[in-house]
């Protein structure tokens, strides 16, 4: 049961991401890119904590820790950027 | 018991991709761009966090103590999903509203992202080239 339902999981999750990827093909403006991307990274992190949780290894827990932190500090400097026109002033 | 745990691993997981797919779903559904700041920062997030504490529940069933890694990533993107919303929609603001084009702001003057304070403007009277 806990395999049909990562599977489950898995599948929803994976068309997220290929909606975020369609949505920063086709958006208008840089700010639904820039939340486009921000989804995608949380998708990211949800994919990768279910493959460890098929694997059950725990290695997966740092990587998506990581990349979620990567995933905070890049939205911040893309809105900055679009804001100031710069990151570090 | 075991049974138990099983179930509700399974109900976390799919209650979780519900959640991620809606959120992914409505960032192309919605057409007004502040609403579409709602699906991913809210829906996105509850459904990463139904994942990890299955993952948590899952580390629990097969080793007999939780494992308190996903509390932390939950956690995190608990406090870090406000603070993006926060920094697009004042990129959003700055690009394309005026103010004039936004409702009321309450007791305030003008919104805080646009403006300064009336009072503080006249306290410090250089001109900055930069607004």
């Amino acid at each position: 049961m806990i395999t049909y339902a990562t599977y489950f999981a898995t599948a929803c999750f994976g068309l997220g991401f290929l909606m975020n990827l369609w949505k920063i093909a086709t958006a208008e403006g840089v700010g639904d890119r820039v939340l486009a991307l921000d989804t995608m990274v949380i998708n990211a992190i949800a994919l990768m904590i279910l493959y460890g949780l098929s694997r059950s290894t725990e290695i997966f827990f740092e990587a998506a820790m990581i990349i979620a932190m990567l995933g905070f500090v890049s939205t911040v400097a893309y809105a900055r950027f679009m804001l100031r026109g710069n990151i570090i002033e | 018991m075991d049974q138990v745990l099983e179930i509700l691993i399974a109900v976390f997981l799919v209650i979780g991709g519900v959640f991620g797919l809606v959120g992914s779903f409505g960032l192309i559904k919605l057409n007004d761009a502040m609403s579409r700041l709602h699906a991913p920062t809210k829906a996105t997030t509850l459904g990463v966090g139904g994942v990890l504490i299955a993952s948590m529940l899952h580390a629990y069933a097969h080793e007999g103590h939780l494992s308190w890694h996903e509390l932390l990533i939950t956690l995190f993107l608990f406090l870090t999903a406000p603070i993006t919303a926060n920094f697009i929609a004042k990129a959003h603001i700055h690009r394309h509203e005026t103010p004039d084009s936004l409702p009321v702001a309450g007791e305030d003057l003008k919104w805080a992202t646009h403006d300064i304070a009336p009072e503080k403007q006249k306290s410090d009277s250089a001109p900055t080239d930069r607004s």
